[in-house]
């Protein structure tokens, strides 16, 4: 009696919350914010390049890099979404951070002390921002790449920054993809007069 | 930066308890049976609910009564949820053809949700189907949120009652916290996830070409919907593996206060309906106090660690200084959005509750930064605490609080018009000391064990540190990790899971005893010699018996982990 109440609940609810519900919001997500609802896909000449929210990975000097990342074998596996979990006094992390501050010496000469965020793995391995101390730093090396004088850069480094929700919450960043895609388009077309 | 740190952390802190007012004094009606705004739409619901599943809402349980039903419901969902993941291959909603999950981790994942802890030995994404996801996890995040407040109203029952030998109805109380309080708030709030860029969708995983040239698969699913009862009910299963540091769980600043808000919420609440149900709102603040205070003290020290960041990390040329181009500080495993101070608030604010969904990697923390996460579960999730089960942990905190009073002074101690004795003590005490149990014993066998041994990821005291934070969720029903240790092995599925259902059932049970020991008493009346529990005395003595347990019990094993990492890090000692 009592086994057969509790199955019986077991089974209603379910339907209410596991399947009524979700139907219900995933539909008014769609008619009330259908971008975000599919996942704020960000569109290239036709093509999904990426989320604007999603991180990817970037290697080449013309483009801004972002964090390291531990997800999946290659990082930036967004099907497989994870930090390094190394701990503080773990060798491993201060030999891979030393490694990665080397790196970005070299690549950026004239660098001394590198920013935090840019030498050690996020949460996700998405982190699809980078400080804009992170980003400042790139600059030099990103206009020199493109050919671009470094003011340009920094603007386009400005339009895609996002400053604190409400200016209280949270930290200031710098999309790197939305801004890789703005340098992108720079040069195909809009290559302001004189660079 | 401490500026903007103390106003972050002050401003959350005032908007909980601007919500926790109103909302607690709602949940007071609801769990009464009065008139509320939202009858016209639930009522039918409710009847049909009734109707489907059989249940007289009207015939009073005793707490055996009460207790069984709670138990056989937790069972037909566990069995439920573990029959979906073993079948989920052959079931719709699985566009990435995900097969069955194997039996040793569907046992652990069905018996993690079940108890509200939500321990994920598995990545979300690459494990569970869409189905799997909603119907059998997000149904678990609703109902076991909803069990746990149920649970609490009854034990607030216990106080309020005289000569009874009832404590309330266990389906009515699930039914109105589900339909009355979790469902009208996710509604709401998932839709606000989703304007901040949650995705909430049925989609096959998205293949991108990347700027540079490569493939990237991009999951998605329906994540909105479960994501913000995720955070209300205090369950914490990420649909990711990532949790609410993956940019889709949680994708701005303002996303992660709506979750931070909705984990402390209900918890928070819960004490203004207490206050309200047994007549004096201030037995509630009292409460209330000692949660803030507890809550501001582990804030303050873990953001203050984090902020302080590696000394080896500054040695090796990183430049860790918080200034107005970057927050600086520990930032292995956090997320630039969030920074220090929102990553600590989170981490402090999942841990303080039963929730343990993480915006940023806890394993990772300075040693004193991740000692506050595994403190605040030791002193047993009583800062706001998991939906119900930190009212009424709390209570029991209070009991133990009295009873010392008591014995101090000489007299039999009381506790809002109840005399407290040998049996309630009894109970009050098997509920405390089944909760260390669970979790030393386990951790001991763990690190001496070959199978515990293989898990560890971190050398050094911060391996054990990661066994003894995992049976520390598992007990708490947190489910937050030190989430290197290789969990997903047929040792550790099994014993966490056996202690998660420890952690969650044999706790549940006497403290469901002491509910039905205090209905049953008649009420005393005040007296020149009743210890006042309504005013600023009785929060000093609850804080000092709350760590002072906690710290008599937990101290040992602490100083093995955290502390001496703490020491061996600043002394820049490698392992």
């Amino acid at each position: 009696m009592r086994i057969w109440t509790a199955i019986r609940m077991t089974i209603v609810l379910t339907v209410l919350t596991g399947i009524v519900y979700p139907l219900a919001i995933a539909a008014a997500a769609h008619a009330l914010f259908p971008w975000q609802a599919e996942g704020s896909l960000v569109t290239s000449g036709g093509t999904v390049v990426g989320s604007a929210l999603i991180g990817q990975n970037f290697s080449a000097p013309r483009y801004f890099s972002g964090r390291p990342s531990a997800a999946g074998d290659k990082g930036y596996d967004a099907a497989n979404s994870g930090g390094s979990n190394l701990g503080p006094t773990n060798k491993s992390l201060i030999t891979a951070v030393a490694a990665r501050v080397h790196e970005v010496r070299e690549s950026n000469p004239g660098t001394v002390s590198v920013p935090v965020d840019l030498v050690t793995a996020s949460g996700s391995g998405l982190d699809p921002e980078i400080s804009i101390a992170a980003a400042d730093l790139q600059i030099p090396r990103v206009a020199k790449a493109r050919g671009l004088d470094e003011d340009t850069v920094r603007k386009l480094v400005r339009a895609n920054t996002e400053r604190r929700s409400l200016g209280l919450f949270g930290e200031p960043g710098v999309n790197v993809l939305m801004l890789n895609l703005a340098l992108d388009r720079l040069r195909s077309g809009d290559r302001p007069a004189g660079s | 930066m401490l500026a903007n740190a103390i106003i972050q952390i002050g401003l959350f802190l005032l908007l909980v308890t601007a919500i926790s007012v109103p909302l607690g004094h709602y949940m007071a009606r609801v769990f009464a049976g009065e008139k509320t705004f939202l009858d016209p739409l639930l009522k039918p619901v409710e009847r049909l609910i009734y109707r489907l599943g059989g249940v007289h809402p009207e015939n009073e349980q005793t707490w055996v009564e009460y207790a069984v039903s709670m138990l056989l419901f937790s069972a037909a969902g566990m069995l439920l949820l573990y029959g979906l993941e073993r079948l989920q291959g052959w079931l719709p909603l699985n566009p990435q053809a995900l097969g069955a999950v194997a039996p040793d981790l569907a046992f652990n994942t069905a018996a993690s949700f079940t108890t509200n802890t939500n321990w994920q030995a598995y990545g979300g994404e690459t494990t569970m189907s869409y189905l799997t996801q909603m119907a059998g996890l997000a149904f678990h995040n609703f109902v076991s949120a909803a069990a746990g407040i149920a649970i609490a109203i009854a034990v607030v029952r216990g106080f309020i009652r005289r000569n009874s030998k009832t404590i309330g109805n266990f389906w009515f109380d699930l039914t109105r916290a589900t339909l009355w309080v979790l469902l009208p708030i996710c509604v709401v709030m998932a839709l606000a996830l989703v304007w901040q860029g949650v995705p909430d969708n049925f989609a096959p995983y998205v293949r991108a070409k990347t700027v540079a040239g490569a493939v990237q698969t991009i999951a998605e699913g329906p994540v909105a919907s479960q994501e913000i009862i995720k955070e209300l009910g205090t369950n914490g299963g990420g649909f990711f593996n990532a949790n609410s540091a993956h940019p889709y769980e949680n994708p701005t600043p303002l996303s992660n206060l709506i979750e931070m808000l909705a984990i402390f919420a209900i918890g928070a609440s819960l004490t203004h309906t207490f206050g309200k149900m047994v007549g004096d709102s201030r037995q509630g603040w009292v409460l209330y106090g000692v949660m803030a205070i507890l809550f501001l003290t582990g804030v303050a020290v873990c953001t203050w660690s984090e902020q302080r960041g590696n000394p080896m990390l500054a040695r090796a040329g990183v430049n860790e200084i918080a200034s107005a181009s970057q927050s600086g500080g520990n930032m292995e495993g956090k997320e630039v959005r969030f920074g220090i101070v929102d990553s600590a608030l989170f981490a402090t604010v999942t841990t303080d509750t039963s929730c343990g969904a993480v915006n940023s990697m806890h394993d990772s923390y300075t040693p004193l930064g991740g000692f506050i996460p595994l403190l605040n579960m030791q002193i047993g999730e009583i800062i706001f605490g998991g939906v119900g089960s930190g009212l009424y942990g709390m209570l029991v905190m209070a009991v133990l609080a009295v009873f010392i009073a008591g014995l101090m002074v000489g007299r039999t101690p009381e506790y809002l018009g109840k005399k407290i004795e040998g049996r309630e003590m009894k109970l009050a005490m098997l509920f405390i000391l089944i909760f260390p149990l669970v979790i030393l014993i386990p951790a001991g066998l763990a690190v001496v064990l070959p199978a515990g041994l293989a898990g560890i990821s971190n050398p050094g005291p911060h391996g054990f540190s990661q066994i003894l934070y995992a049976y520390t969720e598992a007990s708490a029903n947190n489910g937050s990790a030190f989430a290197g240790l290789n969990a997903n092995t047929g040792f550790y599925n099994v014993t966490l899971a056996l202690v998660m259902l420890c952690g969650r059932f044999l706790m549940k049970v006497p403290v469901l005893a002491l509910a039905g020991s205090l209905a049953a008493k008649r009420s005393v009346p005040e007296s020149a010699g009743t210890f006042p529990t309504n005013g600023a005395t009785f929060v000093i003595l609850l804080i000092g018996v709350i760590l002072i347990v906690a710290a008599l019990t937990f101290f040992p094993a602490d100083a093995l982990g955290p502390i001496v990492e703490q020491l061996a890090m600043r002394h820049s000692h490698l392992y």
